[in-house]
């Protein structure tokens, strides 16, 4: 071949499928990949490969027999999948919920966000190659949150543990005292940890200024959670319409303004301090009394629809239900926040580089059991 | 982008690991070392209590999934009412807790044994007598707080941390 | 231990002469060697598991030391597998032709005064021409087992490796000017001080580069677990992958074997006997890859080349211009005094180059 020939040399992208098997989509999800080279040109998402049909076994339970399901729903955090249910059914009947179970819905929903975290920051950095470690230290620190939640309600992942009208049991008197040396010490994990990779040249190298989401592609595609904020969205639904008892504490909702992976990260290690420090208070304040609101067995909320949302650590889920005064809901829905996070991945990874393409992925948090369903 | 830090930030997290080289593993060596699970925990296997059972089917009611099937019968010799059948799938349980949450006379609880996997799928089918409590299937606290207070306190990671710290 | 034969006017009076004898310690070295990664493995598996706050492998024999030897059985008793749209011969042949050329590595690193297969007069460019051959084992695995992960994972290693050939040869020439030799045996008698100390950048430069040329973690781009499933053995199993997990690691004690002999001086050591501090200083340097691997991020592509041409290179040839002209203005300066100028001169080159060295921002328009 002559020189001229090689500078003309045609290539043509190739196509290459990430998943339903494969080490960093976090689960079934599939994209087919079009690749130049190295270089991203396009992505498709398949989905489906976890469909359960959860919503529609809703119709088919009974009010407080659905609650089990959602467990299984965002299996990394099912306690705000059961709050998040609870409250929409509790808005559809109106029902009031004690004061020790807001309280203990708080310290829970707490909790799971630290766990989310956890999980999203490990694995994220897992995605960028870090060999395990920072993962194996959070999957550590998680385990010392499933201890608690295992003593509160008996199992580790699926917790079934908020029903209508409060919480399932009340908590043993073992477990202030867990959660208050918990509280004693994280911080210095965090710290730690922020040792470990804040500062990492190489990390720094592969996270900041890539996958960049504009503010207003995030909130036209209807992002929530870390992954808005980090594009500068001052949206949290804990500030922005508190549910629950959030509007007694106090705390920050961390922004970050680049909207790059780097931020991505940076904003969850800092939802996790206030997390911390949310805790904190709720241990300091936490009044006794019932952790249930008298309701009937099989609650029939009156017809109509209902829909309630909450902050979910990943971003905003919310429960829609219509009710036709019968023991089982008509029609529900949720909505989920993976799902809806993952509908810019394409315009943030097009024209990156394939490890960046997985590490995009990663830094947007996703879990496969809430985007099929 | 610049290498701003000239590698500072690698060494920092250097450090971090060979730190954890010389810290004691957090981890236990199953088999041998067994951790107490929780007083509450939701093991594998329902237990049910024959003396208790009235056979008001609550239970049966309540459960998601449907594994639960009772067939009641009325004595007519001593004018009773009794359960004939009570019988669960575990293959379908998913051990929600909620027929123990239901049952009005504390009559099923929660399994607190571990290590229960079954061979063939019809033994996960079990009936009235396989349900009872004996020795090696003891009922957890899960909703029966006196029966939690008897069973030992559960061993937590944070305080397996933090006496190792001091 | 093994005499130093070529040098050696008689052959020795064993039945057959020389023949009988190269073979003796021929395969003597390849269990050697063979041996060496088994510890290497044990030491990576553990030594990671105790940073990650785990065990490690611990069942098998005292300590979990026979786990590299039942995971060997295990790999070997595994079926073999060839994909149906696989080039059959290239396929095979890939796994031998990566595994023989680090064999041939050891054949002229001395373990002991003198003691070392060939004692050949241009060891050091042996090693280098012998060790990019493998590259070429890798080349035909990802394009024989017709896998798209493999080809990418294959097509990132031809090109770390060619780039990373330079700074590791120019650091390489550092230490044959100080030496005066190109004999692995004669590098390590001129070492009267490590010269880690009087080549400290050397050092550096060498280190990475090897890193990044076996591919170990930061730059593990070409098996890239959570990108590339496992990059180009993807498709391999049974005894052929089993003969690139040892080619991976027989790698890594390559390296490390040159970075003891060129850096830290070798077999020389007090107290202990030679052999030993010579495989002491091979583990150390062994340990030091595992650390590196446990706690940093893994680069990208675009990175891994600009590090390589933009860092590497420029400060490679930095290095050989001031080496040369150490060697030439002051043959036999006082050595403490060279050794602290040597340090300032490589701290102050990596930070002034670091404010230089730019990377992309990686983005392309489509
Ligand atoms: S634990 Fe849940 S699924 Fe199992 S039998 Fe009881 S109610 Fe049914
Ligand atoms: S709810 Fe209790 S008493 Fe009623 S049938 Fe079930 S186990 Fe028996």
């Amino acid at each position: 071949m002559t020189t001229t020939e090689l500078m003309t040399l045609k290539t043509e992208p190739f196509v290459l499928n990430f998943g339903p098997l494969h080490p960093s989509t976090h689960g079934v999800y599939r994209m087919r990949a079009t690749l130049d080279g190295e270089v991203v040109l396009d992505i498709e998402p398949v989905f489906g490969y976890l469909h359960r049909g959860i919503e529609k076994l809703a119709e088919e339970r009974t009010y407080t027999g659905f609650i089990p399901l959602t467990d299984r729903l965002d299996y990394i955090c099912p306690m705000s999948n059961n709050l998040a249910y609870c409250l929409a059914v509790e808005k559809l009947a109106g029902i009031r919920v004690p004061e020790r179970a807001e309280y203990l819905r708080v310290i829970m929903a707490e909790l799971q966000r630290l766990v989310n975290h956890f999980i999203a920051v490990g694995t994220f950095l897992n995605d960028c190659g870090a060999f395990m470690t920072p993962v194996v230290y959070m999957l550590r620190e998680r385990e010392k949150i499933l201890d608690m939640f295992d003593m509160v309600c008996g199992q580790r992942l699926t917790y079934n543990y908020m029903r209508i009208g409060g919480v399932g049991q009340d908590i043993p008197e073992e477990f202030l005292p867990a959660l208050r040396k918990f509280l004693g010490t994280t911080p210095r994990f965090i710290e730690e940890m922020e040792w470990l990779l804040k500062q990492n040249e190489i990390l720094l190298a592969r996270t900041k200024g890539v996958g960049i989401l504009p503010r207003d592609t995030a909130i036209n595609c209807g992002i929530s959670g870390p992954v808005a904020r980090a594009s500068g969205v001052n949206r949290d639904l804990r500030k922005a319409d508190p549910y629950s008892i959030y509007d007694r504490f106090e705390f920050d909702i961390p922004t970050g303004e680049a909207g790059d992976c780097y931020e991505r990260y940076r904003v969850r290690i800092e939802e996790m301090r206030q997390s911390l420090r949310i805790l904190e208070q709720v241990t300091k304040q936490i009044p006794g009394g019932p952790v249930r609101a008298e309701v009937p067995h099989l609650i029939r909320p009156p017809r109509g629809e209902a829909y309630a949302h909450l902050e979910a650590p990943k971003g905003e889920l919310g429960f829609y239900i219509v009710s036709d005064n019968s023991i089982a809901p008509y029609r529900c829905h949720v909505r989920p926040t993976s799902l809806i996070n993952l509908t810019a991945l394409r315009e943030m990874v097009r024209g990156w580089k394939v490890a960046d393409l997985i590490v995009i992925f990663g830094s947007i948090d996703i879990t496969m059991g809430e985007v099929d369903r | 982008m610049k290498f701003e830090r000239y590698g500072i930030g690698i060494i920092k997290g250097m450090t971090v690991t060979i730190r954890h080289l010389l810290r004691h593993p957090t981890v236990n060596q199953f088999p041998e070392q067994r951790l107490n699970v929780s007083r509450r925990t939701r093991g594998n296997e329902l237990i049910w209590s024959r003396e208790k059972c009235t056979g008001c089917a609550t239970c049966a009611k309540t459960c998601p999934q449907g594994a639960i099937e009772i067939v009641t019968a009325t004595n007519a010799e001593n004018n009773k009412y009794e359960v004939e059948t009570y019988r669960v799938d575990t293959g379908y349980c998913i051990q929600c807790g909620l027929c123990v949450e239901a049952c009005p006379y504390d009559a099923v609880f929660m399994g607190y044994s571990y290590e229960r996997a079954k061979y063939r799928r019809g033994e996960l089918v079990q009936t009235n007598d396989e349900l009872l409590e004996s020795p090696e299937r003891p009922a957890s606290g899960y909703y029966h707080p006196d029966i939690a207070g008897k069973l030992p306190v559960q061993t937590l990671l944070v305080d397996k941390i933090v006496e190792k710290r001091k | 231990m093994m005499p130093n034969l070529p040098m050696q006017a008689v052959p020795p009076d064993w039945p057959g002469g020389y023949w009988w004898h190269w073979l003796f310690f021929s395969i003597l070295l390849i269990a050697f060697v063979v041996i060496m990664v088994m510890g290497a493995i044990w030491i990576e598996r553990r030594g990671m598991g105790r940073m990650q706050s785990r065990l490690g492998p611990n069942r098998t024999g005292p300590f979990g030391l026979l786990q590299p030897v039942a995971d060997a059985i295990k790999v070997l008793l595994k079926e073999n597998i060839v994909p149906d749209s696989a080039d059959k011969l290239v396929h095979w042949l890939a796994p031998v032709i990566a595994f023989a050329p680090v064999m041939m590595i050891f054949a002229v690193v001395p373990f002991q005064n003198g003691a070392l297969l060939a004692d050949l007069n241009i060891g050091i460019l042996y090693v280098v021409a012998v060790s990019s051959v493998a590259t070429l084992g890798v080349f035909m695995a990802g394009w024989g087992s017709s896998n798209k992960y493999s080809l990418l994972g294959a097509m990132r290693n031809v090109a770390a490796v060619v780039s990373y050939e330079m700074p590791l040869v120019l650091a390489i020439v550092g230490v044959v000017l100080v030496a005066g030799s190109l004999s692995m045996n004669d590098i390590v008698l001129a070492q009267d001080i490590p010269f880690i100390l009087l080549q400290p950048l050397g050092f550096l430069l060498f280190f990475t580069a090897g890193c990044a040329e076996i591919n170990r973690s930061p730059f593990d781009l070409m098996e890239a677990d959570s990108e590339l499933v496992a990059g180009f053995h993807t498709e391999y199993s049974g005894m052929k992958f089993a003969m690139f997990y040892l080619v991976e690691y027989a790698e890594a004690i390559a390296i490390s074997a040159i970075i003891t002999t060129l850096f830290l001086g070798g077999w020389r050591g007090p107290v202990l006997p030679p052999w030993l501090w010579f495989i002491v200083k091979i583990f150390i340097v062994f340990f030091f890859m595992v650390w590196t691997r446990t706690t940093l991020p893994r680069v990208r592509i675009d990175q891994l080349m600009a590090l390589a041409w933009k860092f590497l290179f420029p400060l490679a040839l930095i290095n050989l211009f001031i080496t040369a002209i150490q060697v030439l203005v002051w043959p036999d300066a006082l050595p403490w005094g060279l050794i602290i100028v040597n340090i300032a001169i490589m701290v102050i080159l990596v930070v002034v180059w670091s404010k230089f060295f730019k990377l992309g921002w990686g983005r392309l328009e489509v």
